[in-house]
C-alpha cells in the first residue's frame, strides 16, 4: 500500500454565522468570523489516496486523472467562491474548516474511481487545518 | 462527522542536555554541542491536534479561542522565554525536545478537555520534530 499526496490552492470568502444563536453568541463562538460582510483565505487543500502500485505503470493513480477530478469538482466548485453564497453545502451549514474537509471529501468520494481516499487536510491559515478521514 | 484540528504556535527557550547520571565525558559524547555548559535556545513549533465530532450548531470540534486560550494559558506563558533546565517539570529530567512533547501532552490532557487530545508535535528546529500521542 502506498499513499499518495496532491497539493492544491483555492482563495474563498466566507463567515460564521447560526441564526439559532444571539448576535453576543455568535460574536463570542465565532469572534471575529462572525463579521457578516465577510473574509476571506488562500486555502491549501492536500489530498492523499492510497492504493497497491500497479505493475505496469508503477503508479497508485494516474496523476493526470486525479488533477482534472481536483479540478472539476472542487476548485472549480470554491475557487474565487463566497462558501456561504456560492456554494450548495454552506447554504445550510456553517463554511468552518471542519465542514469544508468533510464538504471536499464527499465531493471526491462520489467522483474518485481511480484510488481509495484516505484523508483531505484543508489548512485555511499555516497554523490551522483540519484533517477529515471519512469517519462517521 | 469526526475531524482532526490542529493549530500550530511558537514558543522560544533556552535549555542544556546533560544528565547527572553521566559521566563528563559521557555527556559530551551523548548531547554533543547541546552540552554546552552556558545552554542555548531554540524557536520551537508546537503543533496540538484535538479530534471530536462536529457540533451541527457551530461547525467545529471545539471552539478555537477556547484551545488558544488553553494552550496559552498552561504551555506557551509557563515556557516561552524561559530556560527549561531551571522549570520544576524538568527537576528529575532532562529537557529534550522527546521529554518536553511528553511534558506539554500531559499537560494539555488535564487541562483542556472540550476535545480530544490526539497528538502534540513539536518541532525543535527545521530539521527535527517529534510526536507523542500518549
Amino acid at each position: 500500500m502506498v499513499y499518495l499526496t496532491r497539493k492544491c490552492e483555492f482563495s474563498a470568502s466566507h463567515y460564521y454565522h447560526n441564526p439559532d444563536f444571539t448576535p453576543e453568541e455568535n460574536q463570542r463562538i465565532f469572534g471575529k468570523c462572525a463579521n457578516l460582510n465577510g473574509h476571506g483565505h488562500n486555502y491549501t487543500l492536500e489530498v492523499t489516496v492510497k492504493g497497491d502500485v500497479n505493475l505496469k505503470t508503477g503508479f497508485v493513480v494516474d496523476l493526470k486523472e486525479l488533477k482534472e477530478i481536483l479540478n472539476r469538482e472542487v476548485i472549480e466548485a470554491l475557487d474565487h467562491r463566497h462558501l456561504n453564497k456560492e456554494v450548495p453545502e454552506f447554504l445550510t451549514q456553517i463554511p468552518t474548516t471542519e465542514n469544508l474537509a468533510i464538504a471536499i471529501w464527499n465531493r471526491l468520494q462520489s467522483k474518485l474511481n481511480v484510488a481509495k481516499l484516505h484523508r483531505v487536510r484543508v489548512y485555511e491559515l499555516p497554523d490551522l487545518f483540519v484533517d477529515f478521514y471519512g469517519e462517521p | 462527522m469526526k475531524a482532526h484540528l490542529t493549530r500550530r504556535y511558537i514558543f522560544s527557550a533556552s535549555h542544556r542536555l546533560h544528565s547527572d547520571e553521566l559521566s563528563e565525558s559521557e555527556n559530551v559524547a551523548t548531547y554533543g554541542k547541546c552540552n554546552n555548559s552556558y545552554g542555548h535556545g531554540h524557536n520551537y513549533a508546537l503543533e496540538v491536534t484535538v479530534s471530536g465530532q462536529v457540533n451541527p450548531q457551530t461547525g467545529m470540534v471545539c471552539t478555537l479561542a477556547d484551545l488558544d486560550d488553553a494552550v496559552r494559558r498552561e504551555v506557551l506563558d509557563r515556557f516561552d522565554h524561559e530556560n527549561l533546565n531551571v522549570r520544576k517539570e524538568f527537576a528529575d529530567a532532562v529537557p529534550t525536545t522527546e521529554n518536553l512533547s511528553t511534558v506539554i501532552f500531559n499537560i494539555l490532557k488535564q487541562s483542556f478537555t472540550a476535545a480530544h487530545l490526539e497528538r502534540v508535535r513539536l518541532e525543535e528546529t527545521m530539521m527535527n520534530s517529534f510526536e507523542y500521542s500518549g
